[in-house]
């Protein structure tokens, strides 16, 4: 089974780096851009069949490595 | 005194704080990160680096190593570590001490002599030092020390702020912030002050002809005041 992960930084911490690629864009010529804040994607195959169980063994992996709580969230998205 | 050096792949200041404990008398032993047990020491150290390359996030594989099970026991049991640089990362993705260390703020690797103001000495890092202001070197990409609003709150109020980027006079102002750290934080302690991570390198700062000697201070008195 495949799942995949979304890590975003939450609303109130700074992301230099999606400053400057919103920057960089702006440059390009996409200058009705407001805002771009970068994240991570993660696909994890899973050997785990029960989609509820894969579910929440994916979401310990979020809270004990994928994702720092105290900056980021975690979205888990499109089990197949 | 014993003390132990845990190197990790990736790690490259290991052998750099190697050669300053010894030089003030520590008996410092090299450990690896995947053996489980820890010798007796009076203090560890996670050293400086790039452990795991920096993969993920700094230092969160390296929180996760064989070793760390026991340095955490050991730091819970309130044995003394210190985490210097990638050590600081590694100690805030255990838990050991709150907040994290995100990207530098204006996104340039830092490598300069800075000064920091000491904030507490009531523990045994920083007890008895006989200076306010310390010179010490900086090298990272992620040394912009962040936390929650309630985490800096309980951080302030159980003064588990160590150290403060200042001027060489020991003013702490936002023009003396090399990487954008909240409230020019260099380095914190967990509420015990047991455990003690921070982005200066002591270590780099023991020999008058190579550098300067404020690491010397810093050593000397922590090695008295585990005596």
């Amino acid at each position: 089974m495949k799942i995949s992960v979304i890590i975003t930084l939450k609303k109130d911490v700074l992301d230099p780096q999606g400053k400057v690629i919103h920057q960089t864009l702006d440059g390009m010529g996409f200058n009705n851009v407001n805002e771009i804040r970068q994240g991570k994607y993660f696909e994890i195959n899973t050997r785990e069949s029960d989609p509820k169980k894969a579910q929440e063994q994916i979401e310990e992996m979020c809270k004990k490595l994928l994702a720092n709580l105290v900056i980021e969230n975690y979205k888990i998205i499109d089990a197949q | 005194m014993k003390s132990s050096v845990i190197t990790f792949p990736g790690s490259n200041c290991d052998r750099d704080m190697d050669v300053a404990l010894k030089k003030f008398g520590f008996k410092n032993k090299m450990i690896w990160h995947d053996d489980a047990e820890l010798p007796k020491s009076d203090l560890v150290v996670l050293p400086g680096g790039f452990s795991y390359g920096d993969y993920l996030r700094c230092g969160s594989m390296a929180s996760k190593s064989k070793i760390m099970k026991s340095v955490l026991n050991f730091a819970n049991s309130g044995g003394m570590v210190m985490g210097i640089c990638n050590g600081f990362q590694i100690l805030v993705e255990t838990g050991l001490v709150p907040g994290v260390l995100l990207r530098n703020k204006y996104l340039e690797f830092i490598c300069k002599n800075v000064f920091v103001k000491i904030n507490n000495k009531h523990n045994t890092y920083f007890k008895n030092i006989d200076s306010e202001v310390l010179k010490f070197h900086i090298a990272h990409n992620e040394g912009n020390y962040f936390c929650t609003k309630d985490q800096l709150k309980e951080i302030e109020d159980n003064e588990q702020i160590a150290i403060n980027y200042c001027d060489k006079d020991g003013k702490i102002e936002e023009q003396f912030n090399p990487n954008g750290s909240l409230k020019n934080i260099a380095g914190i302690f967990n509420k015990e002050k047991n455990v003690f991570g921070m982005m200066p390198h002591p270590e780099r700062m023991i020999d008058t002809a190579l550098s300067g000697e404020d690491g010397s201070l810093f050593f000397n008195n922590l090695i008295n005041n585990l005596k």
